[in-house]
């Protein structure tokens, strides 16, 4: 998967874990995830926690990672793509 | 306020057997389609447009949907968020909930879904979307106990902080629930729907369906 399917991967994979009510092609991939952008809250956060390691098998390493991790759906394909088992790159 | 005063139920609604009714009138049906397909009928009947309605359990789901049309639909209640109470009632408590969150355990279970196993959860999703700040209790019993509701209800508007109440019961476990909301306040409102708040009134509105009260 490279990174562009990788976006739209996980723009789905978002959509149908937090029962949001939008279209993937109305998700901009550098938009903020939180507040003024998808508004997401503190247990979609968990959610999103979740799926990173259910769907792409990446544990966050430290917790203090988070807020840039999930800062939008870029900065989330920038670290599953620097943290994928081998066998997945 | 005192325990004698007259107390009236402004309004109603009923969701049940995939028909939702607004006091006496047949609001919203949809035959034949599985209860979730038919909770998302009535949302967009409802025209909530509330996306937070889309990630909440199904008891939650159930019972908004029921306040937007006691509370909803252009409604002024005219009082202060804390003089609003909520008094709700079930016999399955959250187990639809719990079943789905247990069903995930083997694996990782999902946050959101275990922040709703609680049956209480219904009132604070319903507080949050109508700015109720008042008294809140949930029962749990076998059966509706509306003599036991009419008990609690009246004791909290002799308190004097409560001016209108929601109340009634919210109950849900697979393809079976029941969402019966009143209501409840000392103003009569001149409304053709108003009625007095009694346990007869209640229990006839509940059973209406079932013809279980004359």
């Amino acid at each position: 998967m490279n990174r562009e399917q990788l976006v739209e991967d996980l723009k789905q994979q978002i959509i149908e874990q937090l029962n949001l009510q939008v279209k993937p092609e109305e998700i901009v991939a550098g938009d903020p995830l939180f507040n003024e952008g998808l508004g997401l809250d503190s247990i979609d956060a968990l959610e999103l926690i979740v799926l990173m390691q259910q769907k792409y098998r990446i544990k966050l390493a430290n917790a203090e990672e988070g807020p840039k991790v999930f800062q939008s759906i870029d900065t989330m394909a920038d670290y599953i793509i620097a943290h994928q088992p081998a066998a997945n790159k | 306020m005192s325990h004698t005063q007259q107390l009236y139920i402004n309004a109603a609604c009923r969701i049940g057997n995939n028909q939702a009714w607004k006091d006496g009138q047949l609001f919203f049906e949809q035959a034949g389609v599985p209860g979730d397909e038919f909770m998302v009928g009535l949302y967009r009947k409802l025209n909530l447009q509330y996306p937070k309605w889309y990630k909440m359990d199904r008891l939650s789901k159930l019972g908004v949907l029921a306040a937007e049309i006691v509370l909803g639909m252009g409604v002024n209640l005219n009082c202060q968020p804390g003089e609003k109470a909520i008094v709700l009632a079930n016999s399955h408590s959250s187990l639809d909930t719990d079943a789905r969150f247990v069903s995930q355990m083997e694996e990782i279970p999902s946050p959101a879904v275990f922040v709703y196993t609680l049956p209480n959860i219904v009132s604070g999703e319903i507080s949050i979307r109508h700015c109720f700040k008042g008294e809140q209790a949930f029962f749990v019993s076998s059966r509706p106990d509306m003599e036991f509701l009419y008990s609690y209800v009246r004791a909290i508007f002799a308190d004097g902080r409560t001016r209108v109440c929601l109340m009634g019961w919210a109950d849900i476990l697979g393809e079976q629930f029941n969402a019966t909301l009143y209501r409840v306040s000392a103003d009569s409102d001149d409304s053709v729907h108003s009625m007095e708040f009694n346990t007869q009134n209640l229990y006839q509105y509940f059973y209406h369906e079932q013809g279980a009260v004359s």
